[in-house]
């Protein structure tokens, strides 16, 4: 193998120091080839290290890391034995990497030309004219739109996905053996996701490199790679080429993962008293913006006339991209941000616009829980103290009593009462979206506005988090308003869906038949973009270049 | 460059922020000074005045008008450039402040040519090669500035160099400037205290700054295009940090103007400074106005240039 492979990594440890100083291995003897040509992808949850095996690739550690112990070969070139100044001179020429997050990997005040062509410019691969030159024709290759003179723009001009495909243009510039891609459609909409997918595709399948794909989404690695490596605190828990570990997986850890992207069909709440004609939440004509208001109407306008009615009991999901206005919504209905135009009723009763224009009551009927539970919680408070306080504001609960009351609701969301003591910080991300959870149902609202809660979580983490708000639906019977770019999720947990574009709710329809009966276009090219977990989906996808050009923010 | 018409706007913006704070601040030192103990006019007079006398003064210098009155006539003549006349010796103020400025303005550029290449430099450095033995030193020597307060500095460097070393004199004023090296003498010991204590703000700053861009995505992204460690800073950070860095040393030279007191009464430096303490003793208003007025426009005028830079620095305001 050693003879014929590209890269070959033998045992490779890393260790990381902990902010107390603790010396912890995150690699833990990790061994790999790739064959020239062959897309290679690494996978694994948030701190399975896939992204520090990439990394080390180039031999670069990020701060507080460090290559321990074993060999990492790139071509002729021992990447582990040689010094830093020779590492930097295969930087870019011999490997390169297209980032994550294209929008904060490229420096905002500098132009978009001067990044791609900079390669050429640090190892003196070419003159500028020659390496401008090439860099259109990369443009070209991975369809960017005005490939002359987007070069000269700032990276603050242009959109996420065309970021994404010139920061693939700046990882070949320099013709690289070996392209590392760090989950590089991760931030982008699914309809944006698709284009950037195939433009990756086809250049690489022109060119000829060999590529180490990163990514959590089994479903977008298959459309990609040519082998799999699933990884897991830093350990290979399976090799297989991507038909093999998708149809016919060994490891149980990859089947837990595959699991995760089965269907769950959504089996309705009700069925039981629930009175019939009591809408818990009812939305008509609700316009919000943001902005400095003139005549009473906000200069930026982003709700544009959203009507709906949310039956008690049931759920109701919200779908759209980035800037459909999915979570203007959830704070124009929790009053964050005031509607400037139509109503809000809860439970028949209408609710002021304004937050501190409500009654606590009105208050405590629709809790809203956040994406990033890091930034909700309070670092400082205690676990105990965080859901402590909507116990006294709403309740009155002092004392023991509350003491008591919030050891049962951390038994409600699944978590140990001996918690309480911690600090946020000492949480994973899946306990931290609990305690979220339990400092809304404190209040015992009837209805919970859950915006993106599951999507900085990991798959089978995320899984775990969804059941929970089933089962406490059945217990408590609340309802949910789910916002969520992520259309399995929403039709894993909703009865009902609003697709959402531009502001406007564009249709609405029961989930369970929302792939089959979706009519409007927006509706239809939103669903058809979410990738399945099919090797020749994406090649087989075929999608109306006109709705594409018309809905599609690429 | 400049295209946009939104950068204006901001600048404009700025500009006009910086003037109404200038006409607030003048609001703020007239009235800060009306509050002064003592009467100008038993004061001009001496313990035996009698009482008609005083009113008498007190009437021929326009005090008995009412205080609204008299600060807007001094807001007028401060347009016109009228700053008006000395209680104490009848001088023109204007002319009592324009050599006072001038030497003010000449310590204040020396220590500027000297302390911000070497400041920016050194806290430049001290980032780059963050947690090397240069880094350490940097720190520990501007910690160890920082927290000396600097009187002490500049008596010791009088004790050193002037009374054991007998290499410079101890007083900047009245010694001959004739030649080059004379006057290099003269002025060598206030830079130097200056400096130390100018500069140690501006190294600290600055290597907070250009950390704060080394740690971002888009410097990392250099690094693994094969970008050398000059070229990650130099290139990739350093622009990105011009904001702040503007800031930090436009902070730290307006202290140059009006906080260096005790520098020029240690050396008996004739600055702006001391020429208001003198005539907070004197209870000289007219004066301690004006020069209270002229440490507010320097470190206004300072600000707001280091705002504008950050403005301009920043390709998101400017296309």
């Amino acid at each position: 193998m050693t003879g014929t492979s590209l890269v070959s990594v033998r045992d490779l440890k890393i260790g990381a120091v902990t902010d107390a100083g603790r010396k912890v291995e995150i690699i833990r003897g990790v061994s790999f080839d790739i064959a020239p040509g062959e897309i290679l992808a690494l996978i694994g949850e948030s701190g399975s290290g896939k992204t520090t095996i990439a990394l080390s690739l180039m031999g670069h550690a990020r701060s507080g890391c460090s290559i321990d112990g074993g060999n990492i070969r790139v071509g002729d070139h021992d990447v582990t034995g040689m010094s830093e100044a020779r590492r930097a001179g295969l930087r870019g020429t011999e490997v390169s990497y297209v980032p994550q997050s294209a929008a904060a990997a490229f420096n905002p005040s500098k132009r978009i030309m001067d990044q791609v062509i900079e390669i050429t410019a640090i190892h003196k691969l070419m003159p500028r004219k020659q390496a401008e030159a090439r860099a259109r024709d990369l443009f070209r290759a991975l369809a960017l739109p005005d490939p002359d003179g987007i070069g000269q723009r700032y990276p603050h001009q242009v959109s996420g996905g065309q970021l994404q495909r010139l920061s693939a243009a700046m990882a070949l510039i320099g013709d690289p053996k070996l392209v590392i891609f760090d989950e590089p459609t991760t931030a982008l909409d699914v309809t944006t996701q698709i284009e950037v997918l195939r433009a990756f595709r086809s250049v690489m399948e022109k060119t000829g490199m060999a590529g180490v794909y990163v990514s959590h989404d089994l479903a977008v690695v298959a459309q990609i790679a040519d082998r799999i490596v699933v990884l897991k605190d830093g350990e290979i828990q399976e090799v297989g080429t991507t038909e093999q570990i998708i149809h016919s997986p060994h490891h149980p850890y990859t089947r837990e993962l595959l699991a995760a992207f089965e269907p769950v069909p959504h089996v309705p709440v009700g069925g039981r008293d629930v009175p019939e004609d009591r809408a818990v939440l009812e939305v008509s004509g609700l316009c919000a913006g943001y902005g400095a208001t003139i005549n009473g109407e906000p200069k930026a306008k982003v709700l544009k006339n959203v009507n709906f009615r949310l039956e008690r009991g049931r759920n109701l999901g919200v779908i759209g991209e980035s800037g459909s206005g999915k979570s203007t919504l959830a704070r124009a209905i929790a009053g964050i941000l005031p509607a400037y135009r139509g109503s809000v009723h809860l439970g028949g009763q209408k609710l002021e616009p304004a937050l501190h224009a409500r009654s606590k009551e009105d208050l405590r009927r629709a809790q809203i829980v956040f994406q990033l539970a890091d930034t909700a919680l309070n670092p400082a408070h205690s676990i105990g103290t965080i859901i402590g306080r909507p116990l006294s504001f709403y309740h009155g609960l002092r004392g023991a009593k509350r003491d008591a009351r919030v050891a049962e609701l951390l038994d409600m969301v699944r978590l140990p009462a001996t918690l309480r003591h911690r600090l946020p910080a000492e949480l994973s991300g899946g306990q931290k979206q609990r305690v979220n959870l339990a400092r809304a149902l404190a209040a015992e609202p009837e209805l919970i506005l859950c915006d993106e809660i599951t999507s900085a979580l990991d798959t089978v983490v995320a899984a775990a988090i969804l059941d929970l708000l089933k089962e406490l639906q059945g217990e408590l019977g609340l309802s949910y308003m789910f916002i969520s770019h992520d259309l399995s999720t929403v039709e894993a947990i909703c009865d009902d869906v609003l697709v959402m574009y531009k502001g406007e709710v564009v249709e609405a329809l029961p989930a369970t038949r929302m792939s089959s009966e979706a009519t409007h276009p927006y509706s239809r090219l939103l669903i058809s973009s979410v990738p399945q977990l099919d090797t020749g989906w994406l090649a087989g996808l075929e999608q109306d270049p006109e709705l594409v050009a018309a809905f599609a923010q690429r | 460059m400049l295209r946009s018409k939104t950068t204006w706007l901001l600048i404009g913006k700025r500009l006009g922020i910086a003037l109404i704070t200038l006409v607030i601040v003048s609001f703020a030192v007239f009235f800060a000074t009306e509050l002064l103990p003592g009467d100008v006019a038993e004061i001009l007079l001496g313990q035996a005045a009698t009482p008609e006398a005083v009113a008498g003064l007190r009437k021929a210098m326009g005090l008995d008008e009412p205080a609204l009155m008299r600060f807007l006539g001094w807001l007028g003549g401060l347009l016109t450039g009228d700053l008006g006349t000395s209680y104490v010796n009848k001088m023109e103020i204007a002319e009592l402040l324009s050599g006072r400025l001038a030497n003010s303005l000449r310590l204040a550029g020396i220590v500027t040519v000297i302390c911000v290449p070497v400041a920016l430099s050194l806290g430049i450095a001290a980032a780059m090669w963050r947690g090397t033995l240069l880094d350490r030193v940097v720190s520990m020597l501007t910690i160890s500035v920082i927290s000396v307060p600097e009187f002490m500095v500049a008596t010791l460097a009088v004790l050193i160099f002037a009374v054991w070393l007998d290499w410079l004199p101890a007083l900047s004023y009245g010694v001959n400037v004739d030649s080059l090296g004379a006057m290099l003498r003269a002025y060598a010991m206030p830079v130097i205290t200056l400096s130390f204590v100018v500069s140690a703000q501006m190294i600290r700053m600055t290597r907070a700054a250009v950390i704060e861009t080394i740690n971002t995505p888009y410097v990392e992204m250099a690094l693994l295009k094969g970008a050398s460690r000059w070229r990650m800073v130099l290139v990739h950070a350093l622009p990105n940090a011009l904001g702040p860095i503007a800031n930090a040393v436009a902070l730290s030279l307006s202290y140059l103007v009006g906080g260096v007191i005790i520098v020029e009464t240690v050396f008996n430096y004739p600055g702006v400074a001391k020429l208001m303490v003198d005539a907070v003793s004197t209870r000289d208003l007219p004066l301690i106005q004006s020069c209270a007025m002229i440490f507010c426009v320097s470190y206004l005028s300072l600000t707001t240039l280091a705002d504008m830079i950050a403005i301009l620095s920043n390709p998101r305001l400017r296309h």
